[in-house]
């Protein structure tokens, strides 16, 4: 590829990913009341979106083969397990983070 | 008196903002090296991944791009793929229509910095009354921003010289989705739409692997969100 390729495959991403972010505000202005069935989905979309983002850092995650999961699963039952205790959002994710790296570097 | 651009007032969004990104700074860091680090040693000079990371600013598609660049030249296909893979944002900016009305000149960089991460944590923290929310979304937007950026340079420049055991520190990423995922969980009398996005994300993960489930998952969701509008408006409980 040339440099000048190089800067349209560029362009190309930074321009599909702005479109991706800009599209509901551009079609959806601050000027127009935004339709009924639009802020339902506003409203009702972020919990499923948070399921879809779980399970999108865990798709490359092998259940049949390697470690079977296992370090996932322990680690993610750690920090459910913090976040009752503490309920403080960094103490869970540290302590399932250090978790994981103790599980995989020692253990699987 | 506080004018809303004072500075006292603006720092106290930025020292309320800064907490938040700090698991995302750890995130962020190791992936943005992680990534910097594959440019170098794909030949790519750390301008790359410096101006990719300010201009792009999405992890995975900035890492599908080093395949794209170093593949035959192929426009369409490039737009395609990454329509497909930043498809996500759709549903972030519909969540975001609301808390971004009136932001000023903050908008523009607002929407234009909505990643997934600052989405998480923009829509689910509550910053109280003496915090100004629209400086407070701008800070958080601009650290992680920044995180990615100086990681990704940062990788870029050090290459492969750089060894040191952090296998498994990208859990961070998945820990802090799960925190966020109970955090609402926890928040909500009904659990309709939460299921919805575990169950449809692992059927459609299931039938179309791990490359391309995401836009099936995205419809999943929508339709499901749609046919049973009546009965989840019904029972409210989605605050």
């Amino acid at each position: 590829m040339t440099v000048k390729q190089q800067f349209v495959t560029i362009a190309l991403c930074v321009v599909a990913t702005m479109i991706t972010r800009f599209l509901p505000f551009i079609v959806f202005s601050d000027k127009k009341p935004t339709p009924r069935y639009i802020q339902y989905l506003g409203k009702v979309l972020p919990p499923a979106i948070f399921g879809m983002l779980v399970i999108y850092c865990l798709k490359n995650v092998e259940i049949l083969s390697g470690s079977h999961a296992i370090p996932e699963l322990i680690s993610i039952l750690v920090v459910i397990a913090l976040h009752f205790y503490k309920r403080q959002m960094l103490i869970s994710i540290a302590g399932g983070t250090i978790a994981y790296m103790l599980l995989v570097q020692l253990v699987f | 008196m506080q004018t809303k651009s004072d500075k006292k007032y603006i720092l106290k969004a930025a020292r309320a903002a800064f907490p938040y990104t700090i698991p995302i700074f750890a995130g962020f860091w190791f992936l943005g090296i992680t990534y910097g680090i594959y440019m170098n040693v794909s030949g790519f000079s750390f301008i790359y991944p410096a101006i990719m990371s300010l201009t792009i600013f999405g992890g995975s598609l900035q890492f599908v791009a080093v395949e794209m660049l170093l593949s035959a030249y192929a426009p369409l296909q490039t737009l395609i793929m990454t329509l497909m893979i930043q498809a996500r944002h759709i549903f972030y900016g519909i969540s975001m229509l609301d808390k971004y009305k009136n932001m000023g000149w903050k908008k523009f960089y607002l929407i234009f910095g909505l990643c997934d991460e600052s989405f998480s944590i923009i829509y689910s923290v509550d910053v109280g009354e003496d915090i100004d929310k629209g400086w407070f979304m701008f800070f958080v937007t601009l650290f992680n921003h920044f995180y990615w950026f100086s990681g990704a340079t940062l990788g870029g420049i050090l290459g492969s010289l750089v060894s040191f055991n952090t296998k498994g520190l990208e859990f961070v990423m998945t820990a802090m989705f799960v925190v966020i995922f109970l955090e609402q969980w926890l928040k909500e009398k009904k659990h309709y739409s939460s299921l919805i996005g575990i169950m449809v994300s692992v059927v459609c993960l299931y039938l179309f692997g791990a490359e391309s489930f995401i836009v099936p998952t995205m419809v999943g969701i929508l339709f499901l969100l749609t046919v049973f509008r009546k009965p989840i408006e019904k029972v409210g409980g989605l605050e």
